[in-house]
C-alpha cells in the first residue's frame, strides 16, 4: 500500500493544495484575490512537476486495480495541468475586469482538475465515476457563479439536470455491466467477456448506457442539447475552462472504458460511435452556420469536433486512439485561443461574444486579427495549422482501418464547416469596424495569448513532437 | 559558398514567403520601401528560377535538384523537393508573373499596400512549393495553404461582390481538395508511402484506380477548371483585383493541369484510360460551349475568364488524347505531341491571359469600369496601348506566330490521329476564339470615341509599357521559337508517356 501511494502523489499534492487554497481564501481580505490566484497557479505547477517526477515509465496498476499510471495518464495529466494554468491566467484577467473575482472559482477549479486527473488514471468503473462526479459538480457550481445573470443561472440548471441524468445513465450502465461480468475493474471485465459464456445482450445493453453517458459528457449529438446553452450562458472564463481540459479527461474516460474494459465488444461500439460521429459532425457543422453569437457558434463547432474525435476511436487501433488523443489536445489548444480572444476583446459589461464584434478587427488590431485568422483556418482544418494535422491524423487512421465511406462523409461535413469559420475571417478582414476603440487588455494577457496563438501555427509546421507524444501514450 | 550545392528549390519557396512576412513587418507607413523591397524579392526569386533553368539538365528524365529530409518522422513524411521538365517551365512562369504583379500594383494599390505585396509574395512561395513538392502530404499542404492568401486578396481588394466570390472560390476548391486528401491517405494505406514517385510506381487494381481517379479529378478539375465545375472562376476573376486575376489565370489554373500530370495520369493510368472518352467529351464541351458563352459576355474580365476555361479545355484534351492513341496505334509519338501541346498551351495561356487581364486592368484603372459598352474608340486616345492589346488579342485567338498557336495546333494535330471529328470540334475554337476576342477588341478599341471619359484617356506610362513589352516579347518568342521550352520538357514528357502507356494492374 505504501508503494501504491507513491503513484498517487500528484493527486495527493493537488488535494492538499486545494484544501490549503480553500482555507487561505477564506481568510483573505484582498479584493483582487492575489494570494488565492498565485497559490492556485503554484498548486497546478507543483502538480505538473509531480506528475513528471512520480510517473513511472512502466504501467502500474495500484489499489487493487482501481488506479493505473501509464504513459497515457501521465501525458494527459501533464496537459491538463499545463492547459489549466493558462486557462486560469486568462480567467483571472476576465474575472478582474468583470468584477466576478471570487476565490471559489479557483478552488472549484482545482477540485475539477483533481477530478480530471482521477478520470485519466481510473481503471475501475467506480473510480471513473468518482472522478467524473468530482469534475461535474465543480463545473455546475462554476457555471452558476455569476449569480445575477439569468442566462448563467439557466445554463447552470440545465447543465445540472442534464448532467445528473447522464450520470444516472452511466450508473445504470455500470450496474448492468457489473451484473453480467461480476466486476467493475477493466481488465477483469475484458477477461470475463473473453473467457466466459456471457449473455451478450445484457452486456451490450449496459454498454449502450455507458456510451450514452459518455456522449453526454463529451457533448456528442444527439446528446448535445446542453452544450450551446452552457457555452453561451456561462461566464466566458468558465466556458473557456469547460471547453479545454475537461475534454481531455472525458477522452481518457472514453478510451479506458472502450479500449480497455470493453475491447472485446469493439465491433458493437464501433457501430454506435459511427452513428454518434456522423450525427455530431452534421448537427455541429450545419447548425453552427445559423449562429450569431460566437460562443454559441463555438459550442456547435465543439459538437462537430467531438464527431471527428470519435473517428479515431472508430478506427479501433492503437494508432487510431493516438490520433484521437492528438485531436483532443489540439482542440483544447485551439479552444483556449478562441475564448482567450473573446476575453481579450471584451470589456467591462460588454462581452465581445457577438459575431459583429469581430467586424473590421484587422484595422483595429492587425496582430490579433492575424491570430484569429490562424485559429479559424486551423479549426476549419486548413493547412499548415495544427487543426489540419488533427483532422489528417484521424482520417488517416480511419482509412487505414478501412472505413473509407465514413472518411468521405467526414470530409464532406468539414467543407460545410469551413463556411462559418470563413465568415469570421470575412468579418475581420473584409468588413469595416463598427467601433474603432482600442483593445483594452493587459500586456501579460496579450503576450500569453500571442504565444498561445502562434503555437497553433508553429505546431502546425512541426507537428512531429506532439504526434510522437500521442503515439508513445499508446506505445506505438 | 558553393553555388553547386545551393538548395535553389528551398530558396524559391522560402525567399518569397519570408520576404512577404518581412514586407508585412515594414508596414504601410513606409509605402515606398514596401514597393521597392517587394520588387527586389520578386526579382531575386525570378533570378533563382533562371539559375534553375541554367543548371537544368535537359537530357535527364528523373528528378533534379532533389532535397530530401524528414519532416514528420513518425509517419515518414518528408520535406522532399525536386523538379523535372514538367515543373520547371511552370516555376519560371510563376516567378515571372510575380514580377509583373508587383510592378502592376505599383501605383494602383493604395490601401494596405504591405498586406497586398506580402500576400502575393507568400502566394508565390506556396505556388512554387506546389510545383516542387515530391511528397504528397507536403504537396497537399502547399496546395491548400495557397488558398489562404488568394482568399484574402479577392476578399480585401476585390470588387463590390467580392465576399460572395471569394467564399465561393474557397469552398469550391476546398471541396475538390479534401477528396484528394482522402485519395492520398487511401494510397498510403495501400503503398505505405507518401512519396509521389513511389505512388506512381505502385500497382493498383482497376476499381481502386477508378475511385482514386475520381477523387483526384474533383480536386484538379475544379482547379483547372473543367466544365461543369467551372462556375467559381468567372465570379472570382471578375471580383479579384487585377493582380489576383493575373495570378489566378496564369498560375493557379495550371496547378490543376500539373496535378493531372503528376497524380491522376501516372498513379491511375488504367482509370485514366477508362475515363478518357468522358474526359475528352468534357474538354470539347468546355472548348465549344464555353466559347459561345464567352461570346455573349458584356464584362471584359468575365469574357477573358470564359476564354480561359475554353483554352484550358485544350489542356485537358491534350492530356487524355494519348489514351486513345495508345489503343489505336503502337507509336507513342503522337501521344507525346498531345501532351507537349497541352503543356505548351498551359505556359502560353499563362502569358496571354496575364497580358489580357493586365490590359483590362490598365483600362479599369483609368475608367473604373469593366463593361464593354463603357468603352469604344480607345485607340484614339491610347494608340500604343491599342497596339499591345491587338497583339494579345491575336495571341488569345491563336494566331500563328504567337505562342497561343503552338499549343492549340499540336493538340489538334494529335487528336487527328485519334479521330477526325474530335479534331474538327476542337478546331472550332480557332473561329470562336477569334470571334469573341476580336469582337470585344473591336467594340472596345475601335470606332468613334463618344464618351468624354474615353476621349480624355491617357496612354500607357513607362511602367505599364514595361509590363506589356515584357509579355509581348515572351508571347512572340515562344510563338516563333518554342524550341527552348520543348527542349526542357521533352525527355520528361516522353518518360511520362512511356509510363502511362503501361497498365498498372497486375
Amino acid at each position: 500500500m505504501r508503494t501504491d501511494l507513491i503513484f498517487l502523489m500528484p493527486e495527493i499534492i493537488l488535494l492538499s493544495m486545494a484544501c490549503l487554497v480553500l482555507v487561505v481564501d477564506a481568510f483573505s481580505k484582498d479584493p483582487f484575490r492575489k494570494v488565492t490566484y498565485w497559490l492556485t497557479q503554484l498548486s497546478l505547477l507543483l502538480t505538473f512537476f509531480a506528475v513528471i517526477y512520480y510517473s513511472p515509465d512502466y504501467t502500474y496498476v495500484a489499489f487493487n486495480g482501481g488506479f493505473v499510471t501509464d504513459a497515457m495518464s501521465a501525458f494527459l495529466k501533464i496537459f491538463i495541468c499545463g492547459i489549466t494554468i493558462v486557462v486560469f491566467f486568462y480567467s483571472y484577467e476576465y474575472l478582474k475586469e468583470n468584477e466576478l473575482l471570487k476565490g471559489e472559482y479557483f478552488t472549484l477549479g482545482l477540485f475539477a482538475v483533481l477530478g480530471m486527473m482521477v478520470m485519466s488514471s481510473a481503471y475501475h468503473l467506480l473510480s471513473i465515476y468518482l472522478g467524473l462526479e468530482l469534475l461535474s459538480l465543480s463545473l455546475y457550481a462554476m457555471v452558476a457563479m455569476h449569480r445575477e445573470s439569468t442566462f448563467a443561472t439557466e445554463a447552470a440548471i440545465k447543465y445540472f439536470v442534464l448532467g445528473a441524468l447522464a450520470s444516472g445513465m452511466l450508473l445504470y450502465g455500470i450496474s448492468m455491466i457489473y451484473g453480467v461480468t461480476g466486476s467493475l475493474q477493466f481488465m477483469e471485465i475484458a477477461d470475463t467477456i473473453n473467457n466466459g459464456a456471457i449473455d451478450k445482450v445484457y452486456l451490450i445493453y449496459g454498454m449502450t448506457f455507458l456510451i450514452v453517458g459518455m456522449a453526454f459528457k463529451l457533448g456528442a449529438a444527439p446528446f448535445h442539447m446542453w452544450v450551446p446553452d452552457v457555452y453561451q450562458g456561462a461566464p466566458t472564463s468558465v466556458t473557456l475552462f469547460i471547453s479545454s481540459a475537461p475534454k481531455l479527461a472525458a477522452f481518457a474516460m472514453t478510451i479506458r472504458i472502450l479500449s480497455d474494459g470493453l475491447s472485446p465488444l469493439i465491433e458493437d461500439w464501433q457501430s454506435i460511435l459511427t452513428v454518434l460521429a456522423v450525427l455530431s459532425m452534421a448537427v455541429g457543422n450545419i447548425i453552427a452556420i445559423a449562429q450569431t453569437n460566437i460562443k454559441r457558434m463555438l459550442a456547435y463547432s465543439t459538437i462537430a469536433h467531438v464527431g471527428y474525435l470519435f473517428l479515431g476511436l472508430i478506427a479501433g487501433t492503437a494508432l487510431g486512439f493516438a490520433s484521437s488523443m492528438f485531436y483532443i489536445i489540439s482542440y483544447a489548444f485551439m479552444s483556449m485561443v478562441a475564448f482567450g480572444m473573446i476575453i481579450l476583446l471584451g470589456r467591462y459589461d460588454l462581452e465581445a461574444d457577438n459575431l459583429n464584434d469581430f467586424k473590421g478587427l484587422s484595422t483595429r488590431n492587425s496582430w490579433f486579427a492575424f491570430i484569429m485568422l490562424c485559429l479559424m483556418f486551423s479549426m476549419a482544418g486548413v493547412p499548415p495549422f495544427l487543426g489540419f494535422w488533427s483532422k489528417w491524423f484521424v482520417l488517416k487512421e480511419l482509412i487505414a482501418s478501412g472505413f473509407i465511406e465514413i472518411a468521405v462523409i467526414a470530409v464532406f461535413f468539414s467543407i460545410i464547416g469551413v463556411y462559418y469559420y470563413l465568415r469570421i475571417i470575412k468579418l475581420m478582414y473584409f468588413d469595416t469596424p463598427e467601433t474603432m476603440s482600442a483593445i483594452k487588455a493587459t500586456q501579460q494577457m496579450r503576450t500569453v495569448l500571442s504565444i498561445n496563438g502562434i503555437l497553433i501555427l508553429v505546431i502546425g509546421l512541426a507537428p512531429n513532437s506532439l504526434m510522437r507524444i500521442c503515439l508513445s501514450a499508446f506505445s506505438v | 559558398m558553393d553555388l553547386n550545392n545551393l538548395p535553389i528549390l528551398s530558396i524559391l519557396i522560402w525567399l518569397p514567403i519570408l520576404g512577404g512576412f518581412w514586407v508585412l513587418f515594414i508596414g504601410d507607413q513606409q509605402e515606398r520601401m514596401v514597393r521597392q523591397f517587394s520588387f527586389l524579392i520578386s526579382i531575386a526569386t525570378f533570378f533563382f528560377s533562371a539559375l534553375l533553368y541554367y543548371k537544368f539538365d535537359n537530357s535527364f528524365s528523373g528528378m533534379q535538384f532533389v532535397e530530401e529530409f524528414y519532416w514528420i518522422e513518425s509517419f515518414s513524411i518528408k520535406y522532399h523537393l525536386g523538379i523535372d521538365g514538367i515543373a520547371l517551365p511552370l516555376i519560371m512562369l510563376t516567378t515571372f508573373t510575380t514580377v509583373l504583379v508587383v510592378v502592376a500594383a505599383w501605383e494602383v494599390i493604395n490601401t494596405n499596400i504591405s498586406y497586398y505585396m506580402s500576400a502575393f509574395l507568400i502566394l508565390t512561395g506556396l505556388m512554387n512549393g506546389v510545383f516542387v513538392a515530391l511528397d504528397s502530404i507536403l504537396f497537399y499542404v502547399f496546395w491548400e495553404t495557397m488558398l489562404i492568401p488568394m482568399f484574402l486578396i479577392i476578399g480585401i481588394w476585390g470588387g463590390p461582390n467580392r465576399v460572395y466570390a471569394t467564399i465561393k472560390f474557397f469552398l469550391y476548391t476546398f471541396l475538390g481538395s479534401v477528396f484528394m486528401l482522402v485519395a492520398l491517405l487511401y494510397l498510403y494505406s495501400i503503398t505505405n508511402s507518401f512519396n509521389i514517385q513511389i505512388l506512381q510506381e505502385a500497382s493498383i487494381g482497376l476499381t481502386a484506380q477508378k475511385l482514386i481517379f475520381i477523387a483526384f479529378f474533383l480536386a484538379f478539375a475544379v482547379k483547372i477548371p473543367m466544365w461543369p465545375v467551372h462556375t467559381w472562376l468567372p465570379d472570382a476573376h471578375v471580383e479579384a483585383p487585377t493582380g489576383g486575376s493575373v495570378v489566378l489565370a496564369a498560375i493557379m489554373l495550371k496547378m490543376g493541369g500539373y496535378g493531372f500530370l503528376r497524380f491522376s495520369l501516372p498513379i491511375a493510368p488504367d482509370a485514366s484510360f477508362f475515363f478518357a472518352d468522358a474526359m475528352i467529351v468534357l474538354s470539347l464541351i468546355a472548348i465549344v460551349y464555353i466559347g459561345f458563352v464567352a461570346l455573349v459576355q458584356e464584362d471584359m474580365k468575365k469574357l477573358i475568364a470564359y476564354s480561359s476555361i475554353s483554352h484550358m479545355g485544350f489542356v485537358t484534351l491534350g492530356f487524355f488524347i494519348p489514351f486513345g492513341i495508345f489503343a489505336a496505334t503502337n507509336s507513342n509519338a503522337s501521344a507525346v505531341m498531345g501532351l507537349e501541346g497541352a503543356m505548351m498551351q498551359m505556359i502560353s495561356h499563362g502569358f496571354i491571359s496575364a497580358a489580357m487581364f493586365l490590359c483590362v486592368g490598365v483600362m479599369y484603372d483609368r475608367l473604373h469600369s469593366r463593361m464593354i459598352k463603357d468603352y469604344g474608340g480607345v485607340v484614339n486616345s491610347m494608340p500604343y496601348f491599342a497596339a499591345f492589346m491587338m497583339l494579345f488579342a491575336m495571341a488569345n485567338s491563336g494566331l500563328p506566330g504567337t505562342s497561343g498557336f503552338v499549343g492549340e495546333f499540336l493538340v489538334i494535330l494529335s487528336s487527328f490521329k485519334l479521330n477526325f471529328w474530335i479534331a474538327f470540334t476542337a478546331a472550332l475554337t480557332l473561329i470562336l476564339g477569334a470571334a469573341y476576342t476580336l469582337w470585344m477588341y473591336k467594340r472596345v478599341i475601335f470606332g468613334e470615341a463618344i464618351r468624354d471619359e474615353v476621349i480624355e484617356l491617357e496612354d500607357i506610362d513607362a511602367r505599364e509599357t514595361f509590363i506589356l513589352l515584357l509579355l509581348a516579347g515572351v508571347v512572340l518568342l515562344f510563338g516563333i521559337w518554342p524550341a527552348p521550352l520543348f527542349d526542357v520538357m521533352h525527355v520528361s514528357i516522353e518518360q511520362l508517356t512511356q509510363h502511362i502507356s503501361q497498365t498498372k494492374i497486375l
